[in-house]
């Protein structure tokens, strides 16, 4: 079994999401293989992503936390196939896209997009912001005709919120939230169904970020768009999605709707995440009990036997170190992969 | 308790082809004995540079300290020749920055990173340094101390690394530590250990701290009085506590809306502050923030407003229109 939409519960929030899957992804595993090198060091393999499965409904945002190295960035480029998955499955818009020709592949990919961290290295310097939206529309032959692509641009630009004049820009001579927004204005052109966010708003200053998340929630409700919200701020995750799935080490070890998550988080490992947050108010943090998880997060050439996460895990119990627990629905729409969940 | 840092109206400008850019514009504050004070804003703000204003590290000919006073323990850093600033790096101010890698010398052992310090500081002969190391990395959580010394640093974790750092800027007992972002590229877990362990560390060894940081929530969990900037300036002060629960000031009240936050129920919508950071080499006249404030009034645009008193304690704010956020702002709690 794996957690599909179907048992969950509807998402709340004025996102009403359809019901029909937009995405499906079946125990998705990216494995690489690293050293053996001229070095001679050891030749291993780092389980980047070992056996993921969720799916995503269309309109709705499902937020996938984590820390660096547990898989989240990885599991959204084998998703838009820029990383070609070790084994399983991703089934977009009912098709799988493993078994789909490099053309096939191609026309697929106008359906979903990707929004960067960091949109300086994403955006092409010598080009203007206008030449920037322009290309996607050519290439994919949204508008082949030029004067109605520059029609486009402008429009596209209009609805991230920049001005005309901005067509005529280029990068550098735009502020960071200024560039996310071509960044995003990019990833509409094409008019996709899913966008895949990866750590949109991370690398922008605070009084930035709430601007670009409203400006997505925004588009998300203008033209209906899924989006996969992959970020390790937890509080940003809790704001856009509906539902939340937290990965560790390549595994994901719970996922439930935003409430529920947050609320009753069932896995150690969620709960020492929602824990470690420090919360901008001196008085509330004054009075928080700080139970610091131990230890680090052990390397994915080498994972822990059993539960990967037991050997920093406050509750671990002698089973733990033996066996893998199974991602299980422990309440309804709310899975959790804890043997003591 | 007795002042040990006065940064009096410190004025560090860079010469770029935009024009001249003051990145710290009159800034003047202090750190007391075995405080913690932090210095918040965004990039650009000129939190960093004030830091390594300090340190006197301000990298030259484009960068220039042109006016004002850094008074240590009595002293104005900013007179002493280079030799004697050097005896004060490192032995009587430490330092832990953003991302240990870069500041840590990759062909030398731990051992030698730290043994280094205490041999020209300190004065102590190797095998004491090498005592004293071991000591060090026990102190910040490393364990296995003695077999730790002899690797390198691409053989330490992020976490291990940042602890290394701790270790380094305290070990020739330090009066002041300046952390410039010291968790920002962690992960949140490994934040929280190394907060813990600074904090405690502090604590025990009473030593002062200056934080620097854009996260609110490190704040919070952190410091006693805390300054925020905008564009070079200080534009609030205050202890954190009255600086969280009744910010006087539009940027730091729009800060604190800003931030979705998990003890509060969620929002349907966040409030940002509008429009775009300013840009340091066109400054308006008058407050650089009134382009985006939501209580600007005419005079903002004329006239920059100085800090002022504005509640209890030191508490003060350099907007004009204070009184009326004051009135319209007094949060519930």
């Amino acid at each position: 079994m794996s957690p599909r939409a179907e048992s969950a519960p509807a998402p709340a929030g004025h996102r009403a999401a359809t019901g029909e899957v937009l995405l499906e992804v079946r125990d998705l595993v990216k494995h690489f293989t690293v050293g053996g090198g001229m070095f001679g060091g050891r030749a291993g393999t780092v389980r980047a992503v070992d056996g993921v499965s969720f799916t995503l409904r269309r309109g709705e945002t499902l937020g996938l936390v984590g820390e660096s190295g547990c898989g989240k960035t990885t599991t959204g480029r084998c998703i838009l196939q820029l990383e070609r998955p070790t084994s399983g499955q991703v089934m977009f818009e009912g098709r799988e896209l493993g078994t789909l020709s490099d053309a096939d592949l191609r026309s697929m990919r106008r359906r979903m997009q990707v929004i960067f961290q960091d949109p300086y290295a994403s955006l092409n310097p010598r080009m203007t912001v206008g030449q920037i939206l322009a290309e996607p529309l050519a290439v994919h032959g949204v508008v082949p005709d030029r004067q109605r692509r520059r029609e486009r641009v402008r429009d596209l630009l209009s609805r991230v919120g920049l001005l005309p004049q901005h067509a005529d820009r280029y990068p550098h001579q735009l502020s960071g939230g200024q560039r996310q927004r071509v960044g995003i204005a990019r990833a509409l052109a094409v008019e996709p169904s899913l966008i895949v966010c990866d750590e949109p708003v991370s690398a922008l200053d605070v009084s930035i970020q709430a601007q670009i998340i409203n400006l997505l929630e925004d588009l998300q409700s203008e033209f209906g768009l899924t989006y996969l919200f992959i970020a390790h701020d937890l509080a940003v995750v809790r704001h856009i999605s509906d539902r939340v799935a937290v990965m560790y080490l390549g595994k994901m070890v719970e996922i439930a709707d935003r409430r529920e998550l947050y609320d009753s988080p069932l896995h150690p490992y969620t709960k020492a995440l929602l824990a470690a947050v420090p919360i901008p108010d001196p008085v509330l943090e004054a009075q928080r009990v700080h139970s610091v998880l131990v230890g680090e997060v052990p390397s994915p050439l080498n994972p822990p036997s059993g539960c990967v996460f037991h050997p920093r895990c406050p509750i671990a119990i002698d089973r733990c170190r033996g066996e893998v627990p199974p991602l299980r629905e422990v309440m309804p729409g709310h899975w959790a992969a804890c043997l003591l969940a | 308790m007795g002042k040990l840092l006065e940064v009096k109206n410190l004025q560090t400008h860079f010469l770029t082809r935009g024009g001249v850019v003051r990145a710290v514009d009159g800034v003047s504050w202090d750190v007391e004995e075995g405080e913690t004070v932090a210095l918040v804003g965004e990039s650009g703000c000129g939190k960093s540079v004030t830091a390594l204003s300090i340190m006197r590290l301000v990298a030259p000919p484009a960068g220039r300290i042109v006016g004002g006073q850094v008074i240590f323990k009595g002293r104005d850093l900013l007179t002493l020749g280079e030799e004697e600033m050097r005896r004060v790096r490192g032995r009587e101010i430490g330092m832990i920055f953003q991302e240990p890698m870069t500041s840590l010398n990759p062909v030398l052992t731990i051992g030698r990173q730290l043994t280094e310090g205490l041999e020209i500081h300190l004065g102590m002969s190797g095998d004491d340094a090498k005592r004293r190391a071991a000591e060090l990395l026990g102190m910040v959580g490393i364990p296995d101390p003695a077999r730790r010394l002899g690797q390198y640093p691409h053989q330490f974790s992020g976490g291990m690394r940042q602890r290394m750092m701790i270790a380094m800027a305290l070990a020739c007992d330090p009066a002041l530590v300046l952390a410039d972002e010291p968790t920002t590229a962690l992960d949140v877990t490994i934040q929280a250990q190394i907060l813990e362990l600074m904090k405690d560390l502090a604590r025990r060894l009473g030593v002062a701290m200056l934080i620097i940081t854009h996260n609110l929530g490190v704040v919070a969990r952190y410091a006693d009085r805390v300054n925020v900037m905008y564009a070079g300036r200080i534009i609030e002060r205050g202890t954190a506590r009255e600086l969280y629960g009744r910010p006087r000031h539009p940027y730091t009240l729009g800060l604190l809306r800003s931030v979705p936050r998990l003890d509060e129920p969620r929002r349907a919508r966040l409030a940002p502050i509008e429009g775009q950071p300013p840009d340091l080499t066109r400054l308006p006249p008058g407050c650089a923030f009134a382009p985006r404030c939501a209580f600007v009034v005419e005079r903002c645009g004329r006239e920059a407003p100085p800090l002022a008193a504005v509640g209890d304690g030191d508490h003060v704010s350099a907007c004009w229109e204070s009184a009326r956020l004051q009135r319209e702002h007094e949060p519930a709690r």
